[in-house]
C-alpha cells in the first residue's frame, strides 16, 4: 500500500468512527422492545377465566373472528387505569377487545373492571406470565392487534392514549 | 457562596488555559516566554484544585441548594460515600478529569528538565488546547454548581451499587491514568510540530506513560474485582462496552511503553512512538465520550444526554481528528530512526506493538461494530464469544513472544542467547501433555493458556539469570515482575475458564448442596439492618470435603431511597480458589434460590494485575532515580534534518 495511505489510515478510520457515532447521535436508538411475533401466529395457549362468570380466553378464540385487540393489563399497574378509558372509547367505536390479566388476583381483577370500566369480551388470566413472555411482550399495559387469521399485525408497547386512536384504528382496518 | 466561588475558579482557569494557548500559537514572536508560561499553568492547575475542593465541601455538607448534590446524596448516606458522591456522577467526574488535566500541565511546566525549551512550550500549549475544550464543556454543558431554587428537603440518594468502598477509588484511579496520557499525547503534538522527536523526548514522556499505566493497571483489575464481587454474576471481565472503553487506552499504554523504550534507547520506532502517543490518550477520550453519550447500552450509567454526546464529539474532532491530522502531514519529514535487524530486542519490541496493535484495533471493531451495523440497517450485538475468541490467540501469541523478547540484544542478536528460551518451551510442551492426561475436558485455548503461563513463568524471570541481582536496575526489576504478572493473569483465567463448577438450587434452610470439593449447608436466613438498609443474609456452612466449616453470610438487600435490591455475594477466599456464593430470592414454596460457584486459581487474575501494576511501579521509581542523577540534555545530540522519510 502506497505509504502516505498508511500514514492516513488512522485518520480515516477515526472519520469512520466519527461518521457512525454521530449518525447514531442524531438519531438514538429506540428502547423499546418489540415482539418479533409481529407477522407471525398467535402462539397456541388456553387461559382459565381472570374473574368468576367472565369467558376465559385462549389462542382459538382469537382466530377466525376478524381483527380483535388484545390488551395485557393488571389491576396493580397504574398506567393501565389511565389506558381504561382510551379502550372504552374503543369498544364504544365497535373494537371486539380481549383482556389478559398478568400475575392477578380474580378480585382485584374484578374490582379493577368494576371500577375502571371493562371493556372486555373475555379475559383470561396469566397468573406466571407465560403467555405474557410466549407473545413476546415485556410489560403492562400492552396492546396486540390480531387479524382474522389468527395473525398478530400490530403491537404497542405502553398506555393507550387518545392520541394512539388513530394508529390503532387504521392498524385495525388494515387487518381486516 | 461555596458553589460560586468554585464556579469563578473554574472560569478564571478556563480564561488561563486560553492564555497559555494564545502564548504558545505566539510562540518566539514574543520573546523570551518562560516567564509566562510555567506560572499560567501552575495558577491554572491550583484554580482547577480549588474548583475541585468547594464540589466536596459541598458534598461534605449536603449542600441540596445546589443540583448535583441533591441529585446524587442523601443526608442519610454514609460519610465516604458522600465523598464518593462528588465524582460519582457525570459533572463531577467531568471535573475531576479536567482538574487532573491542569494538574499534569502544571507538573509538566515544573519538572521537566530534558525537553527543549520550544518542543516544550508547544507541548504546553496542546494541553492548554486540551484543557480549553474541557474547561468549555463543563461551563457550557455541565455545570457543577448549577443551583436549585428551591432547595429540595432531601437529596434522591446514590445507586446502591455504587455504595462501595471500590467506587470511591476506582474511576478517579482510572481518570488519573487516562488523564496522565494526555500530557504524552500533548508531548507528541508538540513533538510533531517542532520537529524535535528523539530520546529527550522519549525520557520526557517515559515516567507519564509509566505512571498512567501502572494507574489504568490497578484502575482496570480492581474495576474487574469489583465487577466480580459486586453484581453477584460470578464472572470477572464482561466486554462491556465501558471495559472496552477503559482497555483501549491501556491497551495503547500498554504497547507505547514499550515503543517509548526503544526511542529512548535506539532513537529508532520514531514516527510509531507518538502515533501510539496519540492514539493512547485518543482512545482514553473516546472511552470517555462512550460512558457519557449513551450511544451504547452498558451497565455503567451516566446520565445519558445527546446534546453532551454531541459536544463530547467534537471535541474528539477537534482533538484527535487534528492530532491524527498534523501526524499525517507531518510525520514524513520526521526523520527515520535508527535501523536494527529482524533478530534483535528492537524487532521483538515491534512484534509486540504489533501484536497489541492489533488487539486494540479488535476490541475497537468488536465495540463500535454494532453501531456501524446498525447504520448500514441491520442490528448486530457482539458479545463475549467474539471477544474471547479473537483476543485470545493474540494474547497466547504474546506471552510466545515474552519468551525470547526480553533476552533479546539491541541492533543485532545472532540469537545464541535464545537457547535458554528451551527451558520454558519444554515446561509449556510438558505442561500441555499433563494437562491432556489430567484435565481431557479442557477446551484447547484455556489448556494453552495454562502451558503458555507456566513457561512464561519460567521465560519472565531468565532476564536475570547471569546478572548480579544487587546491580540489576530498577527498571528490569520491574520488568520481570509485570511479566510474570502477566503469567500469573493467565493462569487465572484459564483456569477459571475451565475449571469453575458452578451450582443453582431452589433449597430448604437445613438442605445441603455440593459444588467442587465443597458441601454447603444453608443452616439460617435472618433479617439485618444496616444504616441505609435491610437484608435477609443467609447463614451458610460451607465444608470441605468435610473439613471443618467456613461461615459464608451472602446477603440479598434492599435499599429503602431510592427502593433498589442488590445481591451482596459472600466470598471465601483460599489460596487455591474461591468458594463464590450468592442468595437470590424466595419462591412459592418457601425455598430460596442459592448460587454458589467453585472457581479454583481465580484469584490469580487480579494478584496478576496488580504484579503487573508493581512492575510499572518499580520500573517508574528507577526511571525516575535515574534521571535524577543524569544531567538535563536540552536537545537531541543529532540535529533533525527534514529531508529524510520512512516511517521508523
Amino acid at each position: 500500500m502506497n505509504r502516505r495511505l498508511w500514514l492516513a489510515l488512522p485518520l480515516i478510520v477515526f472519520a469512520l468512527f466519527v461518521l457512525a457515532v454521530g449518525w447514531r447521535l442524531s438519531d438514538p436508538p429506540d428502547p423499546t422492545v418489540k415482539s418479533r411475533l409481529v407477522g407471525q401466529p398467535v402462539p397456541q395457549f388456553t387461559l382459565p377465566p381472570a374473574i368468576p362468570g367472565k369467558a376465559p380466553l385462549s389462542s382459538a378464540d382469537l382466530a377466525g373472528k376478524g381483527p380483535r385487540l388484545v390488551n395485557l393489563f393488571a389491576s396493580w399497574c397504574v398506567p393501565c387505569i389511565g389506558e381504561a378509558p382510551v379502550l372504552m372509547q374503543l369498544r364504544r367505536q365497535g373494537v371486539q377487545i380481549d383482556g389478559i390479566a398478568i400475575r392477578d388476583a380474580p378480585a382485584d381483577v374484578a374490582e379493577f373492571l368494576s371500577r375502571h370500566g371493562d371493556p372486555f369480551v373475555r379475559v383470561g388470566g396469566d397468573m406466571r406470565s407465560q403467555v405474557q413472555m410466549a407473545l413476546g411482550s415485556s410489560g403492562v399495559p400492552e396492546s396486540f392487534i390480531i387479524d382474522g387469521s389468527g395473525v398478530i399485525r400490530y403491537q404497542h408497547v405502553g398506555p393507550l392514549t387518545d392520541a394512539d386512536l388513530p394508529t390503532i384504528l387504521t392498524e385495525l382496518e388494515k387487518a381486516r | 457562596m461555596i458553589a460560586e466561588a468554585g464556579l469563578a475558579a473554574l472560569w478564571l482557569a478556563a480564561a488561563l488555559s486560553l492564555l497559555q494557548l494564545a502564548v504558545a500559537l505566539a510562540g518566539r514572536r514574543l520573546g523570551d516566554t518562560r516567564a509566562i508560561v510555567a506560572p499560567v499553568a501552575v495558577a491554572q492547575g491550583l484554580l482547577t484544585l480549588f474548583s475541585f475542593a468547594m464540589l466536596i465541601w459541598l458534598f461534605v455538607r449536603t449542600d441540596l441548594s445546589v443540583e448535583l448534590v441533591a441529585a446524587n446524596s442523601h443526608s442519610a448516606k454514609p460519610f465516604i460515600y458522600k465523598l464518593s458522591a462528588a465524582w460519582g456522577n457525570h459533572e463531577g467526574s467531568m471535573l475531576l478529569w479536567v482538574t487532573v488535566l491542569a494538574v499534569a500541565g502544571a507538573a509538566m511546566a515544573l519538572l521537566e528538565r530534558r525537553l527543549p525549551e520550544r518542543a516544550l512550550h508547544a507541548a504546553l500549549g496542546a494541553q492548554a488546547a486540551l484543557g480549553l475544550g474541557f474547561f468549555g464543556f463543563l461551563l457550557m454543558a455541565s455545570n457543577p454548581f448549577a443551583r436549585l431554587n428551591p432547595a429540595p428537603v432531601e437529596g434522591r440518594g446514590l445507586n446502591p451499587l455504587l455504595q462501595d468502598p471500590g467506587l470511591a477509588f476506582h474511576p478517579p484511579t482510572l481518570y488519573f491514568g487516562y488523564v496522565g496520557l494526555s500530557v504524552a499525547f500533548s508531548l507528541a503534538v508538540g513533538a510533531l510540530i517542532t520537529r524535535d522527536v528523539g530520546p529527550a523526548l522519549a525520557r520526557a514522556m517515559r515516567p507519564w506513560v509509566l505512571g498512567a499505566w501502572v494507574l489504568l493497571t490497578i484502575g482496570i483489575t480492581a474495576g474487574s474485582y469489583w465487577a466480580y464481587y459486586e453484581l453477584g454474576w460470578g464472572g470477572w471481565w464482561f466486554w462491556d462496552p465501558v471495559e472496552n472503553a477503559s482497555l483501549m487506552p491501556w491497551l495503547a499504554a500498554t504497547a507505547l511503553l514499550h515503543s517509548v523504550n526503544v526511542l529512548a534507547a535506539r532513537n529508532g520506532l520514531r514516527a510509531w512512538t507518538l502515533m501510539l502517543a496519540v492514539v493512547a490518550f485518543s482512545m482514553s477520550m473516546i472511552g470517555t465520550f462512550l460512558v457519557r453519550s449513551g450511544i451504547l447500552t452498558s451497565v455503567h450509567s451516566f446520565a445519558v444526554d445527546p446534546e453532551r454526546g454531541a459536544f463530547i464529539l467534537a471535541l474528539l474532532v477537534i482533538y484527535v481528528g487534528g492530532a491524527l491530522g498534523i501526524f499525517a502531514a507531518r510525520i514524513s519529514t520526521v526523520r527515520e530512526g535508527a535501523r536494527f535487524d529482524v533478530v534483535s530486542r528492537e524487532a521483538g519490541l515491534v512484534g509486540n506493538n504489533l501484536l497489541l496493535s492489533v488487539l486494540l484495533g479488535t476490541v475497537f471493531i468488536g465495540t463500535f461494530y454494532p453501531i456501524a451495523a446498525e447504520a448500514m440497517g441491520y442490528a448486530v450485538s457482539i458479545g463475549a464469544p467474539y471477544f474471547n475468541l479473537v483476543t485470545s490467540p493474540l494474547v497466547l501469541l504474546l506471552g510466545f513472544l515474552l519468551f525470547v523478547g526480553p533476552l533479546l540484544r539491541w541492533r543485532h542478536d545472532g540469537g545464541r542467547i535464545l537457547r535458554r528460551a528451551t527451558l520454558p518451551l519444554v515446561v509449556t510442551v510438558l505442561t500441555f501433555l499433563v494437562l491432556f492426561a489430567v484435565a481431557p475436558g479442557m477446551s484447547i485455548l484455556a489448556r494453552l493458556g495454562l502451558a503458555v503461563a507456566a513457561g512464561l513463568a519460567i521465560a519472565s524471570i531468565l532476564p536475570l539469570v547471569d546478572r548480579k541481582l544487587t546491580r540489576t536496575p530498577l527498571a528490569t526489576w520491574g520488568m520481570v515482575t509485570a511479566h510474570l504478572g502477566v503469567a500469573v493473569a493467565m493462569t487465572g483465567a484459564a483456569a477459571d475458564a475451565s475449571f469453575t463448577k458452578e451450582r443453582l438450587a431452589a433449597v430448604r434452610v437445613g438442605d445441603t448442596l455440593e459444588v467442587g470439593p465443597w458441601q454447603v449447608r444453608l443452616a439460617s436466613i435472618e433479617p439485618v439492618a444496616g444504616p441505609n438498609w435491610t437484608a435477609l443474609e443467609a447463614k451458610l456452612e460451607a465444608r470441605r470435603s468435610g473439613g471443618s466449616p467456613v461461615i459464608l453470610k451472602p446477603q440479598s438487600r434492599y435499599f429503602s431511597d431510592p427502593p433498589t435490591e442488590t445481591n451482596e455475594a459472600a466470598i471465601d477466599t483460599l489460596l487455591d480458589g474461591q468458594l463464590y456464593t450468592v442468595l437470590g430470592r424466595q419462591d412459592e414454596s418457601g425455598r430460596w434460590q442459592l448460587r454458589l460457584w467453585w472457581k479454583p486459581l481465580v484469584t490469580f487474575i487480579w494478584l496478576g494485575g496488580a504484579l503487573i501494576a508493581l512492575g510499572g511501579l518499580l520500573a517508574l521509581i528507577g526511571r525516575l532515580w535515574r534521571e535524577r542523577r543524569r544531567k538535563p540534555v536540552h536537545a537531541d545530540p543529532e540535529p533533525v534534518h527534514a529531508d529524510a522519510e520512512v516511517l521508523a
